[in-house]
């Protein structure tokens, strides 16, 4: 058994080293590939807030994800048009900074997470999984009927955004920019998870009547962890969107936001590297079954079930189980 | 302190509470008792407001029926739950921290009133006996500051030895802190002893209420067939 604060250091360092070897032996596209993982696995750590400690099974967390993606690609569509976004009375200039970007992406998805959040945690259980995919699915409508920014075709970005005094083309020097990130949102669901706030979250998850006799508010707790989520995930996709330079529809799916539930089991639910271990089986097994079948995902469905049956802490529970499993 | 008067109450079509009437001043000791079903554990419910219910009833004036339960609880009503429920995947150090409000209990002072649960701040709740459990039911209630602290059947189903225990405690904090108590459990022996006023429960509607030396065996017998 090893102590889980170990492998979460063993897995954030793995990924440096395996970033590090990869350049040693000039192979940009294991970067790329490495980026992926740190950027779904900083995803679904958002998503890991509301559903690992606050039980929120959200099946439209794309909707967050999207929205980062979207904010990335209209403030950098205006940007390289040198045209304002014209929001009725507001202009808006584009931009190609990042920090500005994720600032935006933060914003908009914790402003659209309030509003699913107010709506949606009014019901539980099978209703709330239904509502967040009803919301996914709007988000996923319109905008593939957004023509202004490419509707279905997408939208695709030329050059990635800028960080200052960063060159962010270079493949290791923007896997750097997203571990960082990925670093200091672990670290603030660590401490999130420890607080008053985390410890109130987990008891409204476990027995949210008892939670109300101590004058806590179960709801309340939830839409803040709501939105905590869904802003994480939304600065995910702006992140993601930049490594892609391409913003389209699918980034609202509600496949996608299946597969971010999907790398948060397999990881382990409600564990900190969970959702990042998950990230980095899923990216692997799409790139090594891909190139074999095309149907590498029922490989991933047999992974899934077994992790399900006999693993329910995922694989950081099998390495560093718990005394106490999660619901 | 809290006034209740032709309290009613229903689960859906089916009404739990005709008319319930108590009373608990401040400091005071009151136990409600009855038979099993007659509402007992749906008036703390009401008072609670963890069910819907209409009547008159008021903590220090304010209206409760206008409160949600979270609210009812931040004004001062500390509920110990039938069947304690504690926060299994939170260790005892953590289910205390999740209940703190500020006032005069904390840590320091729930762990002082039962050192069994200072000996198992690290352990998960989960892995704690029914006693402990209880205990620290009862700690987590008073983390939230109370001025009423309402504990329901909270002896229930425990060893003798730890009954005592727990009994002493809500002695001690009769003696030591002034604080309204209402209490309901299937003792009377121990509720006679530690009561001022006790209110009898039948069908749902107050049938008796009185201080603790007027309840007579003739009437505990009749009403609640001890």
């Amino acid at each position: 058994m090893i102590r889980e604060r170990y492998l979460n250091l063993a897995v954030l360092a793995g990924l440096l080293a395996l970033a590090l070897w990869a350049l040693a032996g000039d192979q940009p596209f294991t970067i790329t590939l490495l980026t992926k993982v740190v950027i779904l696995g900083l995803a679904a750590a958002g998503l890991n807030i509301a559903l690992g400690i606050g039980g929120l099974v959200s099946l439209g967390h794309a909707v967050f994800f999207g929205l980062g993606g979207y904010a990335m690609g209209i403030l950098a569509f205006h940007a390289q048009n040198f045209a304002p976004l014209e929001l009725g009375p507001l202009s808006i200039a584009g931009t190609k900074s990042m920090p500005v970007i994720w600032l935006a992406a933060i914003a908009v998805s914790a402003a659209v997470a309030v509003v699913i959040g107010l709506l949606s945690l009014r019901t539980s259980g099978v209703y709330f999984i239904m509502i967040t995919l009803a919301f996914g699915q709007m988000f996923y409508y319109f905008a593939i009927s957004w023509s202004v920014y490419g509707g279905e075709d997408g939208l695709s970005i030329y050059v990635r955004n800028g960080f200052p005094g960063l060159n962010t083309l270079d493949p290791i020097q923007f896997f750097g920019i997203c571990l960082a990130i990925l670093c200091l949102v672990l670290l603030l669901s660590d401490r999130l998870a420890r607080s008053p706030f985390g410890l109130a979250l987990n008891a409204a998850r476990q027995v949210p009547v008892r939670v109300e006799t101590v004058g806590l508010s179960p709801t309340r707790l939830k839409l803040l962890a709501f939105v905590i989520s869904g802003a994480i995930t939304g600065l995910a996709g702006a992140l993601y969107a930049d490594l892609n330079r391409f913003v389209s529809p699918t980034m609202f799916s509600w496949q996608l936001s299946g597969e971010l539930m999907v790398l948060v089991i397999l990881g382990g639910v409600g564990r900190l590297i969970g959702p990042v271990v998950g990230a980095a089986i899923f990216v692997a097994l799409e790139h090594l079954l891909g190139g074999l079948t095309e149907f590498w995902h029922i490989w991933l469905g047999v992974i899934l079930l077994l992790i399900v049956l006999f693993a329910r802490g995922g694989v950081v529970g099998l390495i560093s189980p718990r005394r106490v499993g999660h619901d | 302190m809290l006034d209740v008067a032709n309290l009613t109450a229903s689960y859906g079509v089916s009404r739990a509470l005709f008319g319930v009437d108590l009373r608990i001043g401040e400091g005071e000791v009151l136990a409600l008792m009855g038979r099993n079903g007659m509402g007992k554990t749906t008036t703390v419910k009401a008072i609670c407001r963890m069910i819907a219910s209409a009547g008159d009833l008021r903590f220090d004036g304010q209206d409760l029926h206008r409160l949600t339960s979270d609210a009812a609880a931040r004004l001062g009503i500390g509920l110990v739950p039938e069947g304690r429920r504690c926060f299994r995947d939170l260790s005892v150090r953590e289910n205390l921290i999740v209940a703190a409000r500020p006032g005069p209990w904390d840590m320091d002072r729930v762990t002082a009133l039962f050192p069994r649960l200072g000996e198992r701040q690290g352990q998960n709740a989960a892995s704690l006996s029914g006693g402990e459990q209880q205990m620290l039911a009862i700690g987590r209630a008073l983390m939230t500051n109370p001025r009423l602290l309402i504990l329901d059947e909270a002896t229930e189903g425990l060893a003798p030895i730890i009954r005592q225990e727990i009994w002493a405690a809500i002695a001690r904090l009769k003696s030591e802190t002034g604080m309204a108590i209402l209490l309901i459990d299937k003792s009377l022996k121990e509720l006679s002893g530690i009561s001022d006023r006790a209110v009898i429960l039948q069908r749902g509607s107050t049938v008796w209420s009185g201080p603790m030396a007027e309840l007579t065996p003739d009437i505990s017998e009749k009403l609640i067939g001890v």
